[in-house]
């Protein structure tokens, strides 16, 4: 049996956890397995987990797990679990499957592989793909007993199953004891897609010379519906939040689309975006070592070339629509 | 107040990455090692801060062979009390979390730090099973924290931003950058450094449930394909047509 827990933020999922639904039932079919979900707190939709291949949906709705407590979750999960006698149990490795997942495999008695990007076969048995040296290279693992297991945003692609069954949701209340830690407040951006789970990110560096010109970045980001990056400098200097870093000691991301501009490509910055599927670089240095890592590169100055991406970008919109 | 913080030795930023060649391990000829950044930059120095405002004492731990005794020189440098490294070859990250709780179940420290990953395996479990082991809380990827009155205010950061939670000691924090600003260790502190304690503990049998088959580097990059910068629609039309990612 394959257990996946399936995040869910003010009762909405979001895409990390259809992934997980979605990579947890590709490892049961694999196996000849049954997926079931886990849902804790208020959830809009438990049976939307169906389309991705969930066969049942364990939901716990108590208001006590509405937000998320390591221990409160830990419990929660490890009882749904040890009852359905879980072989696999995946999380997302978002902030909250960080916060979880160390914890919870200890419970379990489990084997750990966090911050996967997929599985293979060998023989009967799955091998797990995690990068490694933030994505510099991968390492296959193989686990005894039950294991839990994180896959990593924006890992696989999201097709819904077809002709999937209506899924029975289990409606459950349990007893939760919690750590004792409060939430006090959340102080999160609201209407851009936040930069681990983006499609597409358009990042700048210290080649901008000033945070006064960020206005280019933000409205090709706006226009492409994209979300902002930078490198560490930029943030380090106070040009930019530092949740925009993005690097080897910001965050690693996998977009579709990385537009790196006015960046030169320094290994820790290649470290955190490597895993792209596709990387725009420009830079007016012929010699910028990102442009060995680009797919397309535009040597110019980057406040000529960039409103004119803009410019194209706002075209193709009009001629697609 | 005891502080714990747990550091680990990863290859430095810049060391090549390449395997031994039947691709089973890190091939460590000729690289330099350091300490993991997290731990040093960020869950250390905020250890030694909170030391400096409330009296107290700063443990540094590493599970691993002599050859880490390094990385434990370096931290008391920066200013770390004592240092302890339990003698093992810990090959996942519960068994480098078994090791330390082992260690540090009788201690009585009020708050234990490591780094939110390090940058070599980048698997961010360590914490969160040290604190199940240890059964405290666990307040992961902590970039700022205030104390004050046995109670600590805190931001974890989250997609997008920052929750702000309130918890008693003890419990287990991971640091992510801003939780304290990089100190570079002077002369004195590196000549204290060699006088401060450095003990050595045997480490205890701990099963291991994962193991890694084979290492291996992603498919070499095509070359890259220049685009005129006076045609943004041709590239606009690439992203489109060839990559299909807009
Ligand atoms: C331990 C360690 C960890 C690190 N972690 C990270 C990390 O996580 N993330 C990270 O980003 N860095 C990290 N760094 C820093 C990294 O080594 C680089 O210093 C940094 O990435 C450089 O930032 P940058 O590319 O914005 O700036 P620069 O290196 O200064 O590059 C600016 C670029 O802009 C170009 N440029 C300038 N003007 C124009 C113009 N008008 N038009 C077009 N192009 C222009 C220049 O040609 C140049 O290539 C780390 C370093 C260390 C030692």
């Amino acid at each position: 049996m394959i257990l996946v827990f399936a995040e869910n933020k003010e009762g909405k999922f979001k895409k990390n956890a259809f992934e997980a639904v979605k990579f947890g039932s590709s490892l049961a079919s694999d196996l000849g397995m049954e997926c079931h979900a886990v849902v804790l707190g208020e959830s809009d939709q438990p049976e939307s987990l169906g389309k991705y291949g969930a066969k049942k949906v364990i939901h716990l709705n108590n208001h006590q797990l509405n937000e998320f407590d390591d221990v409160a979750y830990k419990n929660a999960i490890n009882k749904v679990a040890s009852d359905v006698g879980a072989n696999f149990i995946i999380l997302s490795h978002t902030a909250l499957g960080k916060g979880l997942i160390g914890r919870l495999a200890v419970s379990l008695k489990a084997g750990c592989v966090p911050a996967v990007k997929g599985h293979l076969m060998l023989g009967s048995d799955p091998v797990f793909v995690k990068p490694v040296f933030s994505g510099k290279a991968f390492a296959h693992y193989q686990t005894s007993g039950p294991s839990v297991i994180s896959i990593i945003p924006n890992s696989l692609q999201l097709t819904e199953v077809d002709g999937a069954d209506p899924v029975e949701v289990e409606e459950h209340e349990v007893e939760v004891s919690g750590s004792g830690v409060k939430l006090i407040k959340k102080d999160v951006i609201t209407g851009t897609v936040p930069l681990p789970e983006a499609e597409l990110v358009v990042s700048a560096g210290r080649g901008m010379k000033d945070p006064s010109n960020w206005g280019i970045i933000e409205e090709l980001a706006n226009e492409l519906g994209a979300t902002t990056a930078c490198s560490r400098p930029v943030s380090d200097s106070g040009w930019r939040p530092h949740h925009e870093h993005v690097g080897q000691t910001g965050i690693a991301i996998r977009p579709n689309l990385y537009i790196a501009i006015g960046i030169s490509g320094a290994i820790q910055h290649l470290a955190g975006v490597n895993n792209s599927k596709v990387i725009v670089v420009i830079n007016k240095d012929p010699e910028a070592p990102f442009f060995k890592a680009a797919d397309y590169g535009i040597c110019a100055d980057l406040f000529e070339v960039v409103p004119k991406l803009t410019e194209a970008v706002k075209k193709y919109k009009a001629a697609s629509n | 107040m005891k502080l714990l913080v747990c550091v680990s030795k990863t290859p430095d930023t810049t060391a090549k990455v390449d395997f031994t060649s039947d691709s089973s391990s890190y091939n460590e000829d000729g690289k330099q090692f350091i300490m993991n950044p997290y731990d040093e930059w960020y869950a250390l120095v905020r250890a030694l801060e909170l030391k400096e405002a409330n009296g107290g004492e700063v443990v540094i731990i590493n599970a691993g062979p002599a050859s880490n005794d390094a990385i434990l020189r370096k931290g008391l440098a920066i200013g770390a009390d004592k240092a302890i490294r339990i003698d093992c070859d810990p090959q996942t990250a519960f068994e480098a979390a078994g090791q330390v709780a082992t260690y540090a179940k009788d201690e009585g420290f009020d708050i234990v730090f490591c780094g939110k990953e390090t940058i070599d395996y980048n698997g961010s479990v360590f914490g969160g099973m040290l604190a199940e082991i240890l059964d405290v809380p666990f307040i992961s990827y902590a970039s700022k924290m205030e104390f004050a009155d046995g109670k600590a205010t805190i931001n974890r950061d989250v997609e997008g931003g920052v929750e702000v939670v309130e918890a008693k000691t003890p419990f287990v924090i991971s640091a992510a950058k801003g939780l304290a600003e990089q100190r570079i260790p002077n002369m004195r502190g590196i000549m204290m450094a060699k006088r401060k304690p450095l003990d050595i503990k045997t480490g205890s049998e701990i099963e291991n449930k994962v193991k890694v088959l084979k290492f291996e580097l992603p498919p070499a990059k095509g070359s890259v394909k220049m685009i005129d910068p006076e045609n943004m629609d041709e590239l606009v039309r690439l992203l489109h047509e060839e990559s299909k990612v807009i």
